[in-house]
């Protein structure tokens, strides 16, 4: 019956779409008042039925109930109730669903709140997502039914894939779907205001807050999805420029030229086609990203099933919503009127240089990624891997993080670096010291060490825009910007460190024997089997201490799970603030010894703390943002009803 | 119980177990004696594809192919081999696919014409940009 009611929902929740898309049209077209008036009540009603749909399915996990296909594929009985309801998005219909789902709330979202864009403006864009969301509607509703059913029902689930068996399952995928789906929001203005040719600072300012709250979502996304990777697959790395990290990175340097330009446009006036274009540039990536990770072109432990009909269909869609933007975007572009100017040296210059890099990324990211792809169809597979996203995309992003230490210093409009003359010769002076520094102290390698060097600079860089002036009176996007760069450069430092420090041991133990890895010592105490909700395992005990310091036990494990019949290896890592020790138990040998690994990375946590002050920086900005926003509207309330009275 | 059946478990996972780490690959999961040579070895492996993985080197994976194939190498390094002989060694055995790293040719110049393609269309755009404004 919970699984009835939530299909219905579903085709209720598109047809509204399909309704809010046609009114849409029509206003927009034939001004109609009448008409006007039902868009926004539509947009809430169509969010509300979404959720209502994706609450049937999550009961449906949470109740185990075996006679839904979809729960019987991915679940089991022994499972901990965390991954039980987790696993609602631990596969392709579910996660489809929540994507819908969060789509169409952020649409009812925008119907409810926001009153600063001109109707016409605001009735184009809750058309335009309904447009988008009756794709993803037809999309579950013909080639992925979650709620499809089985009859009989299943006797037993087949469990979820051990790998997602984790916490990470509960927090990462919503995490980055909200990245995701906030930039179909900012590509719905985009596209809202192409059609009725209204690109103005109030637009930006409305649209800021969702490119901003996508913007942290998916940093904060990809922050926990590389840590979880990292501990999860048992080999010390945490970014594998695999397709499916790209998928997530594409979005993010698209969001992230956005949200620079998106800046200037809310307070100057200027690059208006520009940041249309990033909006619907945006989006794309986010399709691009689905298309990818979902249709089964790439088999990963992110796509559930093979299955090309899925993947014509998501191809379908990304042609028909990226085509038609690009179309509309063509034929508008120039009659969008020109923005304000400004000089190369200005805040706005530095931040165009900002965009043209970031936006060079994006293509090397995404021709790296698709260019193998491209190859196969012709019978010729190749390989595009770290050994060239990585120094190609740092041959970009490093001189980058000067203009990003520069940038935040000069004035809008105009401005000369002689004004500048003493933070610059500052940074500069700390960029060569820390050079020689690290340089005559230990040999590394030519990326690590300017990635120091920089990381050094960036730091201080970061928080210049500060300087004389009173701390206290700071706007909060200010204190924003300048953690989210210091976060840079913390994120940088700890990637160079890793990839310049690592020490790796891989050795043989029997019980009692004791290995050095860089500054610690770790003893094999014993090997002995456990066991949990559904697996079982070998739990090895290290007793390991950091030169000379009390010892703490570390217990890596080799789990056995059941259903499905999986094995994985469970890291135990232990955190100092200086670094992790990383460990994993492998096989016996034949003699009866055991395989360890083990690896002391100095500052590799370092990477995950930048991204969160990335995030926080983002959240700070747009909690000063929108308090604004609140202050401004409060204020003209007020003005308006002091006037009344007046008269 | 559920330590019992842990032990059942276990018992009959033996032999499974022992197949797994029948030592026809010592230096799958040993490191070389030199720490020269093994950094040598290291940085190579780090660019060579697992076949059966998902995305992951030979570096960081548990699979039976990827252990074989990290014997392979460091084998070859402690004979004196260069890294890039190993390389071509692989890729006329196994194909293109196995190197992460792509060599400048007929199918992949595209990959290495983009970064100069790009440095000069930022650049086009940016002097295009200012000089009109200037």
């Amino acid at each position: 019956m919970i699984a009835e009611l939530g299909l219905a929902a579903l085709w209720l929740a598109a047809a509204l779409a399909l309704l809010q898309l046609v009114c849409g049209v029509m206003v927009v077209r034939r001004d109609d008042a009448a008409l006007a008036s039902v868009i926004r009540p539509l947009a809430v009603v169509q969010g509300a039925l979404a959720a209502l749909a994706f609450g049937a399915l999550l009961l449906c996990f949470a109740r185990f109930d075996l006679s839904v296909k979809l729960v019987a594929m991915n679940s089991r009985d022994a499972q901990p109730l965390i991954f039980q309801i987790a696993g609602t998005w631990g596969n392709h219909e579910g996660s489809m669903l929540m994507w819908v789902t969060i789509m169409s709330l952020a649409g009812a979202l925008i119907a409810l709140i926001e009153r600063r864009v001109p109707e016409r403006t605001m009735i184009a864009t809750l058309a335009t997502q309904a447009f988008v969301g009756l794709g993803f509607y037809a999309f579950l509703l013909i080639a992925s039914n979650p709620f499809e059913r089985l009859d009989p029902p299943a006797q037993q689930g087949l469990g979820l894939n051990p790998a997602l068996q984790d916490i990470g399952l509960a927090y990462h995928p919503p995490t980055l779907y909200f990245g995701y789906v906030g930039l179909s929001v900012a590509f719905s203005f985009a596209v809202g205001a192409l059609i009725t040719r209204q690109v103005t600072p109030a637009f930006a300012r409305a649209m800021r807050p969702w490119v901003l709250g996508a913007w942290i979502f998916l940093t904060l996304g990809i922050t926990a999805g590389s840590y979880w990777a990292y501990y999860e697959l048992g080999w010390g790395g945490w970014w594998f420029w695999d397709p499916t990290e790209n998928a997530s990175l594409m979005p993010w340097l698209a969001a992230t030229a956005l949200l620079h330009s998106v800046s200037v446009l809310a307070a100057r006036d200027a690059l208006r086609t520009w940041t249309i274009m990033l909006g619907v540039v945006a989006f794309s990536m986010s399709m691009v990203g689905t298309f990818l990770v979902r249709s089964g072109i790439l088999t990963s432990v992110h796509a559930f099933a093979i299955d090309p009909e899925r993947g014509a269909f998501i191809l379908g869609l990304l042609a028909l919503y990226v085509g038609s933007a690009l179309v509309l975007f063509a034929l508008r572009a120039g009659t969008v009127a020109e923005g304000e100017r400004f000089a190369v040296t200005s805040r706005e210059g530095a931040l165009v240089v900002n965009n043209v890099v970031l936006c060079a990324l994006l293509a090397i990211v995404l021709v790296g990624t698709l260019y193998p792809l491209v190859t196969e169809a012709y019978g010729v597979r190749v390989s595009v891997g770290p050994p060239y996203f990585t120094p190609v995309s740092a041959l970009f992003f490093l001189p980058m993080l000067v203009v990003l230490a520069v940038g935040p210093l000069l004035r809008w409009r105009r401005d000369s670096l002689e004004r500048i003359q003493r933070p610059l010769v500052l940074f500069f002076a700390i960029a060569v010291i820390a050079l020689a520094g690290v340089w005559f102290n230990s040999s590394i390698g030519f990326l690590p060490l300017v990635g120091m060097a920089l990381a050094a600079m960036l730091a201080v860089a970061s928080f210049a825009p500060a300087q004389g002036r009173n701390l206290r009176r700071l706007p909060l996007a200010v204190w924003g910007m300048m953690i989210a760069h210091f976060g840079i450069a913390v994120a940088l430092f700890g990637m160079a460190a890793d990839s310049a420090f690592t020490v790796e041991k891989l050795v043989a133990a029997k019980e009692g024997d004791t290995v050095e890895i860089g500054p610690w010592l770790a003893t094999l105490k014993t090997v002995e089997p456990v066991a949990g909700p559904n697996w079982t395992a070998l739990e090895a005990t290290l007793a390991v201490s950091y030169e000379g310091e009390p010892g703490k036990a570390l217990r890596p494990q080799q789990r056995s799970f059941w259903a499905p019949a999986q094995k994985t290896s469970e890291s135990a890592l232990l955190t100092r603030w200086n670094g992790q020790l990383y460990t994993v138990l492998g096989d016996q040998a034949e003699d009866g010894r055991w395989q360890l690994r083990l690896w002391w990375k100095p500052f590799v946590t370092w990477i995950w703390y930048g991204g969160i002050l990335i995030g926080l920086g983002g959240l700070l900005a747009l909690i000063g943002r929108v308090g604004n926003d609140l202050k401004r509207r409060h204020a003209q309330v007020r003005i308006a009803r002091r006037k009344r009275t007046a008269e | 119980m559920r330590l019992l059946l842990a032990f059942l478990a276990l018992a009959l996972a033996a032999p499974v177990i022992a197949q797994d780490s029948m030592p026809d690959a010592p230096y799958a999961y040993k490191q070389l004696e030199d720490p020269a040579q093994e950094a040598k070895a290291k940085a190579l492996m780090e660019t060579l594809r697992c076949l059966t993985c998902q995305g992951q080197s030979i570096a960081d994976s548990d699979a039976k192919i990827a252990g074989d194939m990290r014997h392979q190498v460091r084998t070859r390094i402690k004979a004196g081999e260069s890294p890039e002989a190993i390389r071509r060694w692989l890729m006329e055995r196994y194909g293109d696919y196995i190197s992460y790293k792509p060599e400048l040719s007929e199918t992949t110049w595209p990959l290495f014409a983009l970064p100069l393609v790009l440095v000069l269309a930022g650049g086009l755009v940016l002097f295009g940009r200012f000089r009109r404004r200037a």
